[in-house]
Parts: C-alpha cells; sequence; structure tokens
C-alpha cells in the first residue's frame, strides 16, 4: 500500500490511495524535523499528532547561537516556525508524550501515546517564573549542558513552547513551597500520565539526534580538565542566552581564552568503532564557531584540527575560505594523539603528528571537541514500537525509496534518517510530509477543524468607545507597576469609557469578560496593557472577533517586556512608562479603522519547469496528491541529466529510474507535458499565475496556482590538465559511460584528479557531489576490473554522513588517495603511446610521485544553466552570486522562493546527488501543496491602499515595493495595489510623497497621533 | 548657540547633562529590533526608562516626517532600529 514504492514502468499511482484513509498523520519528534512535516501536513489539510518526549518543542536549533553559512541568530530564525506550529489550530501538541504501540495499515493506524505527567496545569500556568525563584532544589542545567544550574521545577528555556514550567520530578522533593506560592493553583504533585490511542493515516519519525559522548574519547580528557568542553557546550558559550550572557570566559578560571583548539571527528568516522559514518556537520559548525569566537575575542587564535575539512553544502565553501582567508581560522590536517592539562595554568597541551611525519606539542586555553551526531537513546525501542528497521549505526534503515522505512506507510526524517545538517533536515520533513499527503490525499479537510465566523458589528457611524485593560500579570507587572494607578489614568483619557484590570488578562476567563466588557460597555474599540503583541495580540484580536469587533479595531501595549522587566529598580518611572504607552495606544486605537481580510482564489495546477529527475519527481508527487501538473521542458525529451548516468553511490540504477520516471508522467492523465519548450512571459500572483510557452509550432497560455523551478545545472567543461588535447582525458560523466559500456579494458592504471573545476578563483564553490562519483566509479571498476589501479588526487575527500562507508571500502579495496594543494596541482604531460605521465608532490612520504595514466579522469564538478538568468528575469525570483537559483533562506526555507507560490529543487539549487534531488523534489511539491490545497488564500490584512484623490500618478510606490504588489493603471495612472501580492511593509506609504498611500492599520494619522501623544 | 558659549559656561553644561532626562521615540521593526526589545525584557536586562517604542511593521514604511514630527514636538532624539 506505500503509494509511492517501485512500480512498473507507467502504472499510475493515483490509484494506491486508500479510498478511507484517515485524515490525521503521526509525527514523532518535535525537533526541526517534525515542526516541519507538521505544518506543511497541517497546510495542506490534515490534522497533525506531534509527539514530543521532552517538555517542548523545537528540539536542538534553540540551543545553537548562530548557524552557518549566514550567521543567523538560530533563535531569532527558529522562534517565528515555534509560533506558527504552536498556534496552528490543527496541531496538537503531545509533549512529554511517546509513541509506545503502533497497529494497523497504511491509511488506517492506531498509535498509542504516553503522556506523562508535567505536574504543572499548562492551561493555568502563564509562565511568571515564581515557582522558580522559590524552588530550593539546583539541578544541572541541560540546556546550557550543565554549564550551570536550573530548578526542579523548571523552563526549559525564557523561549519555551508550551510557554509553561514542569517538574523535573526525579530531582523534586516536593517541598510545596513552589505549589503554595503560585498564583494560579497551576501545580501538582500528583498528577498522573495517560494512555491514549490515537487514529492516524501514516507515521513521520523524526527523534532526531543525541551528541556522541566525549568521555568515551578518553584520550581527550573530557570530564577530567575543565577546559576541555564539548561544541554544544562552546556553542552556549558564545550564546547572549548562555551561561555567561555571551561573554567567552574558560570554565576553569572565568578568564576569557586566547588560543582554542577544535579537535573534529569526535564520534564520526570510526570505522573500528560502529560509527563509519561522517556527521556531516561537524567542519562547518567548528568554522562557525571559530568564527564567532573570534569576533567575541579579537586576537583569538583558533585552530581546527582535521582530517578533512567537509564544506560541502551551499555557500560552505566559500564560508570556509573566509574563515581561513579573512578571519585567519588555523586548519590542521592531522589527528591529536592526546591532551594534557598543566597543573598551574590549567592549559592543555596537544600532541600531534602533522603528515609530513613531524610531531608536535602545543599549548591552548580551551579545547573544543566536535562532537558527532548520534541515534538518540531508546531508539531501537522507538524502532521496535514503530516496527522499523535500524541499519548498522542505528539510524533508520532507508526503505525501497528515499525517505521511506521498512514499514509502508512509516517515514523517517531529518538526523533519523542519517546524520544531516538544518536545511536538509527541512527538506526531508517536507519530503516525507509530501509521501503522506500522496497517501492519504483523498482525506484532505476530512478531519480538520474550522471556526465559524461571527457576524461582524458595523461601528462605523460611532463615536470612538474605548476599553482599556490592564494586566497585572501576577506579579510580574503588578509589583513593580502600580497597575491600578495606570488603570484609573485611562479612564481621563480621551475616547475612554471603561477601564479595568486583571490578574491573568490572557486567562480563559479574563477573555470571557472582555467579551461580556464590549457588548455591556457598547466598546468599539479595545486596548490591552500586558504584554508582547508578539505573541499575545492574536489572542485578545480573537476576543473581539468572537465578540462581533473587527478585530483590528485593537491595540496592543506592551507594558512587561517593555517596562517592569527592564526597569525593574525604577517602579516609578516604569509606571509612567506605563502610563505614556497607554496613552499613546489610545490615541492610535481613536483613529483605527477596521480592516477586512480579502481572499483569492487558487488555480489547483502547477507549473514545473524541467523535465530532469527534480521537475519529473515533482511532477509525481504533485499528480499523486492529486493535483494537475504542466510539465515544460526546453529539451525534446524528457530525462536531463539522468540520460547520462549509470549507477548511484548507493547502488541505485539511473537509466530503470529514468525509465520508470519518464513512463509514469507520460502515462499520467495529471500531467501535461510540453518539451521543445520555451517560456516567454510569466505573469500574475499566488493561486493564479500565468506563463506564456512557447515551442517550434505552438504558443501555450499555461494558468497555474504555484511553480516548481527544477531546472538542473551542467558539468563544468574542464580546463587545463590536457584535457581536450589528449583523448585519454576524460569527465566523471565520461567514465561512466564507458563504465557502463563496459569498455575499460586496457586500462591498468586510472588516475582522478578531483577538484578540476570547483574551488578554485572561478567557480570558488565545492560542487559536493565530485568526491562521492570519484569513489563510486572507483568501485565499480574496481568491480569489473580487480586488478586496475585506481589513484585519486583530492583536496579534501568530501563524503557526508552514511556516504563515509564507501570511502572506506574503497581504501579497503586498494584506491590510492593522495591528497594535493591547490598551489601545487598535479602536473599531466602527454608521456606518448596513448598513455598520461601525472606527477604530484606526496605529503606522506614527503616527494614528489608520477603515475603512467591509462586514463585521467577529470572531476570536473557542477556549475549553473547559463539560462539561469533569463529565468530569473522571467519569474522575478533571485540568482546567488554562482549564478544557482537563490532561496527564501538557507537554513529553514531551502525550498521556498521568498514570494509565495514558487519553489525550487534539484541541481538548479545547488549541486547535490541524485537521491537527494528527488527529496528535495518531493519537498518542492509538498511545499507547493500547502498552497494548491487551499479552498481560497487568505492575503495579508495590513496592506497599502490607495486615496484616489491624492494620487498624481508619480509611479513612486511602484519603484519601493519588493513585491511587485504596486503598479500603475493603465489608463488612470492611478497607482493600486495587488492585495494578493502585498505583504503590507509600508515602503511604499513612506515612499508617496502626496500621502495618497496608506497602510491599514498603520495609516501616518495614526502613527502620527501616537508619537505625538507620547510627547504629551 | 555657537561652540564658544559652550565652552564659556562648561559647569552649568554637566550640570545640567547630570539632570537631563531625554524623551526618546524609538521606531522599531516588528520583526527584528521589536523582538530585541522583547528578548530584553525576557532576559531582565535593565535600562533607562527614557525611551518610548512605537511598532511598525518595517522601517521602510517610516515616513520622513515620523521622525520630524516628534523632534518638533519635544523629543529629544528619535531611534529608528530595523
Amino acid at each position: 500500500m506505500d503509494a509511492t514504492a517501485q512500480k512498473p514502468t507507467g502504472t499510475p499511482q493515483t490509484t494506491t490511495t486508500p479510498e478511507r484513509a484517515v485524515g490525521a498523520v503521526l509525527v514523532v519528534g518535535a525537533g526541526i524535523s517534525g515542526m516541519q512535516s507538521a505544518l506543511d501536513l497541517a497546510e495542506a489539510g490534515f490534522v497533525v499528532h506531534l509527539v514530543e518526549k521532552s517538555p517542548s518543542i523545537a528540539g536542538t536549533m534553540p540551543m545553537l547561537d548562530k548557524t552557518f553559512p549566514t550567521n543567523d541568530c538560530s533563535m531569532c530564525i527558529l522562534s517565528p516556525r515555534v509560533v506558527d506550529v504552536g498556534s496552528h489550530m490543527n496541531i496538537k501538541i503531545h509533549t512529554l508524550s511517546e509513541l509506545v504501540a503502533l497497529s494497523g495499515q497504511p491509511g488506517n493506524f492506531t498509535a498509542t501515546i504516553k503522556k506523562h505527567p508535567r505536574y504543572v496545569d499548562i492551561d493555568l500556568c502563564v509562565s511568571c517564573g515564581r515557582c522558580e525563584t522559590v524552588c530550593p532544589q539546583d539541578v544541572p542545567n541541560p540546556f546550557n549542558q550543565g554549564l550551570d544550574t536550573r530548578k526542579a521545577i523548571y523552563k526549559p528555556y525564557a523561549q519555551a513552547f508550551p510557554n509553561a514550567y514542569v517538574i523535573d520530578k526525579q530531582n523534586c522533593q516536593e517541598c510545596g513551597t513552589c505549589a503554595e506560592k503560585c498564583p494560579r493553583k497551576a501545580i501538582n504533585y500528583d498528577m498522573t500520565g495517560e494512555l491514549v490511542d490515537i487514529p492516524v493515516g501514516a507515521v513521520i519519525l523524526a527523534p532526531g539526534f543525541e551528541i556522541f559522548d566525549a568521555s568515551l574519547r578518553g584520550e581527550y580528557g573530557y570530564g577530567i580538565y575543565k577546559n576541555v568542553v564539548t561544541s554544544l557546550q562552546f556553542e552556549r558559550m558564545l550564546s547572549a542566552s548562555g551561561p555567561h550572557q555571551g561573554h567567552l570566559v574558560r570554565p576553569s578560571d572565568g578568564t576569557e581564552p586566547r588560543k582554542i583548539a577544535f579537535i573534529q571527528c569526535v564520534g564520526s568516522r570510526e570505522p573500528g568503532k560502529e560509527r563509519n559514518y561522517c556527521s556531516g556537520v561537524c567542519c562547518m559548525y567548528a568554522t562557525k564557531e571559530a568564527v564567532v569566537a573570534k569576533e567575541h575575542v579579537p586576537g583569538l587564535d583558533a585552530t581546527i584540527f582535521c582530517i578533512d575539512v567537509r564544506a560541502f553544502g551551499k555557500g560552505f565553501e566559500q564560508y570556509y575560505q573566509r574563515a581561513r582567508d579573512e578571519y585567519g581560522v588555523r586548519y590542521i590536517k592531522c589527528m591529536v594523539s592526546s591532551v594534557k592539562e598543566l597543573q598551574q595554568t590549567k592549559n592543555l597541551v596537544l600532541k600531534y603528528r602533522t603528515p609530513n611525519g613531524k610531531l608536535h606539542e602545543e599549548q591552548f586555553d580551551l579545547v573544543v571537541l566536535s562532537v558527532g551526531l548520534k541515534p538518540p537513546a531508546g531508539i531501537e525501542a522507538l524502532a521496535q514500537t514503530a516496527g522499523v528497521a535500524l541499519d548498522e549505526n542505528g539510524f533508520c534503515q532507508p526503505g525501497p525509496e528515499p525517505g521511506s522505512t521498512t514499514r509502508p506507510g512509516v517515514y523517517a526524517a531529518g538526523a533519523f534518517a542519517g546524520p544531516k545538517d538544518i536545511p536538509e533536515t527541512v527538506i526531508e520533513a517536507s519530503a516525507a510530509a509530501g509521501y503522506v499527503s500522496s497517501l492519504l490525499g483523498k482525506s484532505r479537510y476530512t478531519l480538520t477543524e474550522t471556526k465559524e465566523p461571527v457576524p461582524e458589528k458595523d461601528v462605523s457611524e460611532e463615536l470612538p468607545r474605548t476599553g482599556v485593560f490592564v494586566c497585572h500579570c501576577g506579579i510580574n507587572i503588578g509589583s513593580i507597576i502600580d497597575v491600578p494607578a495606570v488603570k484609573n489614568y485611562a479612564k481621563t483619557l480621551p475616547g475612554v469609557v471603561y477601564a479595568g484590570e486583571f490578574t491573568f488578562a490572557c486567562a480563559q476567563d479574563s477573555l470571557e469578560t472582555i467579551k461580556k466588557r464590549i457588548n455591556s460597555q457598547k466598546l468599539n474599540r479595545v486596548v490591552v496593557a500586558s504584554c508582547t503583541p508578539r505573541t499575545h495580540a492574536p489572542l485578545f484580536q480573537n476576543a473581539l472577533r468572537e465578540a462581533g469587533l473587527n478585530p483590528y479595531l485593537y491595540e496592543h501595549v506592551n507594558i512587561r517586556e517593555h517596562s517592569s522587566w527592564v526597569h525593574r529598580d525604577q517602579k516609578e518611572s516604569a509606571t509612567a512608562k506605563a502610563k505614556d504607552l497607554v496613552r499613546m495606544a489610545v490615541a492610535k486605537a481613536r483613529l483605527l479603522k477596521p480592516v477586512t481580510v480579502t481572499h483569492s482564489e487558487v488555480n489547483r495546477n502547477a507549473l514545473v519547469v524541467g523535465g530532469g529527475a527534480a521537475g519529473m519527481a515533482a511532477a509525481m508527487s504533485l499528480s499523486r496528491q492529486g493535483f494537475g501538473v504542466h510539465l515544460v521542458e526546453k529539451a525534446d525529451t524528457l530525462g536531463g541529466r539522468l540520460a547520462h548516468m549509470h549507477r548511484t553511490i548507493t547502488g541505485v540504477d539511473t537509466q530503470k529510474l529514468l525509465a520508470e520516471l519518464t513512463g509514469q508522467v507520460e502515462n499520467d492523465p495529471n500531467i501535461h507535458i510540453i518539451t521543445g519548450a520555451h517560456i516567454t512571459d510569466v505573469s500574475g500572483y499566488p493561486g493564479n499565475y500565468r506563463t506564456v510557452v512557447r515551442t517550434r509550432d505552438q504558443t501555450y497560455e499555461l494558468v497555474h496556482g504555484a511553480a516548481i523551478l527544477a531546472t538542473g545545472a551542467r558539468e563544468v567543461t574542464p580546463e587545463g590538465y590536457l584535457y581536450g588535447q589528449h583523448p585519454g582525458v576524460i569527465t566523471q560523466t565520461g567514465l561512466e559511460q564507458r563504465i557502463r559500456g563496459g569498455n575499460l579494458a586496457g586500462s591498468q592504471n586510472i588516475v582522478m584528479i578531483q577538484c578540476a573545476g570547483s574551488r578554485d578563483e572561478k567557480r570558488p564553490w565545492c560542487s559536493r557531489i565530485c568526491c562521492s562519483h570519484a569513489i563510486k566509479n572507483a568501485l565499480l571498476i574496481k568491480e569489473q576490473q580487480p586488478d586496475t589501479n585506481v589513484y585519486i588526487f583530492y583536496r579534501d575527500i568530501r563524503v557526508y554522513g552514511k556516504l563515509e562507508k564507501y570511502y572506506t571500502e574503497a581504501r579497503r579495496q586498494g584506491v590510492i588517495f593522495i591528497q594535493y594543494e591547490p598551489e601545487d596541482p598535479p602536473q599531466v604531460i602527454d608521456a606518448g603511446d596513448g598513455k598520461l605521465a601525472v606527477t604530484a608532490p606526496d605529503p606522506t612520504l614527503g616527494y614528489s610521485v608520477t603515475i603512467d595514466a591509462d586514463l585521467l579522469v577529470l572531476s570536473a564538478g557542477v556549475e549553473a544553466n547559463t539560462d539561469n538568468e533569463e529565468l530569473s528575469k522571467l519569474f522575478k525570483v533571485p540568482l546567488s552570486a554562482e549564478g544557482f537559483l537563490l532561496e527564501a533562506h538557507m537554513k529553514l526555507r531551502p525550498v521556498d522562493f521568498a514570494a509565495d507560490g514558487m519553489y525550487l529543487c534539484g541541481l538548479a539549487h545547488a549541486p547535490k546527488l541524485l537521491d537527494e534531488t528527488l527529496v528535495q523534489a518531493s519537498a518542492a511539491a509538498m511545499r507547493a501543496a500547502t498552497l494548491l490545497s487551499k479552498e481560497r488564500l487568505e492575503n495579508v490584512a495590513i496592506t497599502a491602499y490607495v486615496d484616489e484623490e491624492l494620487c498624481i500618478g508619480c509611479g513612486l510606490c511602484v519603484k519601493a515595493c519588493s513585491y511587485n504588489a504596486r503598479y500603475l493603471e493603465e489608463y488612470t495612472g492611478i497607482a493600486r495595489v495587488h492585495e494578493t501580492l502585498c505583504q503590507g511593509c509600508g515602503a511604499c506609504v513612506a515612499a508617496c510623497p502626496s500621502g495618497a498611500s496608506q497602510q491599514k492599520g498603520y495609516e501616518k494619522g495614526q502613527m502620527l497621533a501616537m508619537m505625538k501623544a507620547a510627547l504629551l | 548657540m555657537t561652540t564658544t558659549t559652550q565652552e564659556q559656561q562648561p559647569a552649568t553644561a554637566n550640570e545640567t547633562l547630570a539632570e537631563f532626562e531625554p524623551r526618546i521615540i524609538g521606531l522599531v521593526c516588528n520583526w527584528c529590533s521589536y523582538a530585541g526589545a522583547d528578548l530584553a525584557g525576557t532576559s531582565r536586562i535593565q535600562y533607562p526608562p527614557n525611551i518610548r517604542l512605537v511598532r511598525v511593521m518595517c522601517t521602510g514604511s517610516i515616513d520622513p516626517l515620523y521622525i520630524l514630527r516628534p523632534l518638533l514636538d519635544g523629543a529629544d532624539g528619535v531611534l529608528v532600529g530595523g
């Protein structure tokens, strides 16, 4: 019943969807992976049960300080996503819960969830933190990796969701102090757990990873020497929310370190110890940590000891180059044999032998161990419960296709499927959601909830009648700010007819009171003064909606984060500030107007540009999910680069895959294929695009709701190394064709040169796939002709994750790897008789070696298609400096463009392997499905609008708009707003010289009134 | 006021400076600086109570008037964070 399992050529896949499948999905693990799957599925019409064993969602990412390669603050980019998950009506979050049984079939499973007690009532707890201040029990704080302590009653971290405390029962003395002090009586030591059965149609497993226990590598002294820390501890040390508020100090004496060593591969790439995998993230996070540390401590010396520098992802190589050349991070390619502490200084002496055989001893102030990722504790039990197999390292054993497991209907994503970094995790999570959405497509919107709207009162003719509600937030506000005084002051303000106060304004009973007051006092404007509007305004706006008042007749005042919490020792000033802020909000509220949310219809077809592996896989996924597809390919046949491939490193027969994929798309009634096509025009907006496509003899105007760009990339044509001058010099693609044809006979010595077209001045990026391709081809050669010698000249071997084992295998089979430096590359000369001589210095031997080669294979790398520029102009999507398509966010939105309704996948995004392309295609299809599956799209409410009488048609608003949402009407010359495209930034409002452009809810008059009130 | 007059009354100027409590209007972007001010609160970072924050959806929406008017109305400074 696995809808996407291998099928014979040409069988339409849509028929495999169960007719009466359950429209709910179980997602195990609420890290970045589980959250992404949950959001995608909930947005596409499914109910999601998100099961998380810890007390809060979001996984490991909140612990990270910054993220590579953009150095974005981790928490800042993550928080909005957590809010989206937490507030989604169709995502049911079960924290402190685990899966204990899973029975049934794809489409109809019953999942049994064990919910452990929190001992704090989530509905009552308002996270005031009183309990924590009175708790006598200190416990090492896992969020800060044991660098400081927390209490037995705690919130994992400031921004944790659910925003509620939890009791660590193992460490709780049950003294009763917190329960007594809790103003909401939310604490109950006797709370018990429960078992619940949940019917679901499919399951996604995303339990994440755990870091390797560094004390198992005894030679590094972790756990014995204070100044040896793990990379995750170091991450917390760098973080502003960490134990030292971001001041980098070493644990032994609190002094600033001047010289730091990073030791790589601690718990990774250890074939002898059942860790024959690369964790895939450590080289980059160490590089990032070194760079950030150098920013913290000017003049700091950072050294990274590594085997290879695996900077293989998009933008990684350039990041590594900057770290090395601009920041002066030192990379030494060797492993450290021992770390010893000096008694007096607590400095650490590292012993290491460089490749030339020389032994070194060097002192450092601080040593950071780059610990690898491993399957989390309890994974065997989870695998057994879910009925899926694990691989030799304890990660998920893949099923017949990427993302599947050995049990149909159960999918895997994120680090559980193999160690990987955030973008790949997000891609896999969306892809897994895509497989589920294909399986359960017919049950979309069968279980989801919607709210019946309350009819809205017309208050346009009424004078403002404002109600002000001031919150004590327990003692958070009330102990600093004189809340009754603020309330009484509010009563004196113009237009205010009612003012009240609450202990907790956000509590359900308070919201009911607000609704009652709106009716009894005939309020037509509401102001709440409490905490931040970023989390709480929607709650109160909803109360307005439920009381029949337009939710935009609301203004929020933040007197907690912006006053009581930050002016603790200045109570009078804090109260005065609260009064000012309330006066400002009341002044604005008087001028507020209702804002109506508009909607636009959605066309249920997608356009997929590019008919290679990525495009075909995306088209198939969309069709299986129940959408129509226009698949447009510029060549005369489908297949793209897949046609030139033979086998993948994991053993997939690519020619068979090509035949299957083409057969499937060609026979799919939902897929309309246009080959030999050229796109000439694109217009429209999310949900309704129009694209003009020309072929030699026809012109099509395609209407589609979303577009996926999957236009691929090409192999670099190498320069130098006698390529094109000697018949024995070919590329990896050429070699692959010879292997396929079985015509390697007579080649006794085959030499490969890596990075022959990547990582140089002209193409500064790493092409990611070449190391795997070279190793794959080397293994295939050894399979065909075991006696043939294969030599690979390389700079860094960049196989990653589970691919490491193929590198180990190649070495085992006698493939010889010789490292070279870019400033001293191999020299190639024609040796006559059709042979070549390849000479390069061997760093281990200490002198040059010359190999008589019958065949020289260049790993030429991948470069962007030259027509990307045209594509970028047509679809108004950005390109990276390297010419690849540029996604909305490199970390968290890897398949979306910034503009809604546009997605990308495959080589057009960046170099990647075939299975990664197929996964990304499913992810892009799923992201498109979140839009295509909607009845209609809700437009942003606070859009710009134009007062026609004031508009002079100057067009400055059109220039100011980044979203193509502004245009001049053809005959009248009056500026207009595309409601569907407008994002409500207000840039056009500032640009408008005549005051004709205004932003709803942020009109100039309203803003100026607010500022005037501030200065009264 | 010229530089000379300032130099002539250094003591008074310093004294005034010590008592001077500026009134500052902060125009901050919802997505970054406003969130930053929230985090300052969550982290209990203490700062002088002289600023009144006005939330905008993007600093790109800030009309020059938003800066000039408060200055004319008596603000001692306008901070734009985005």
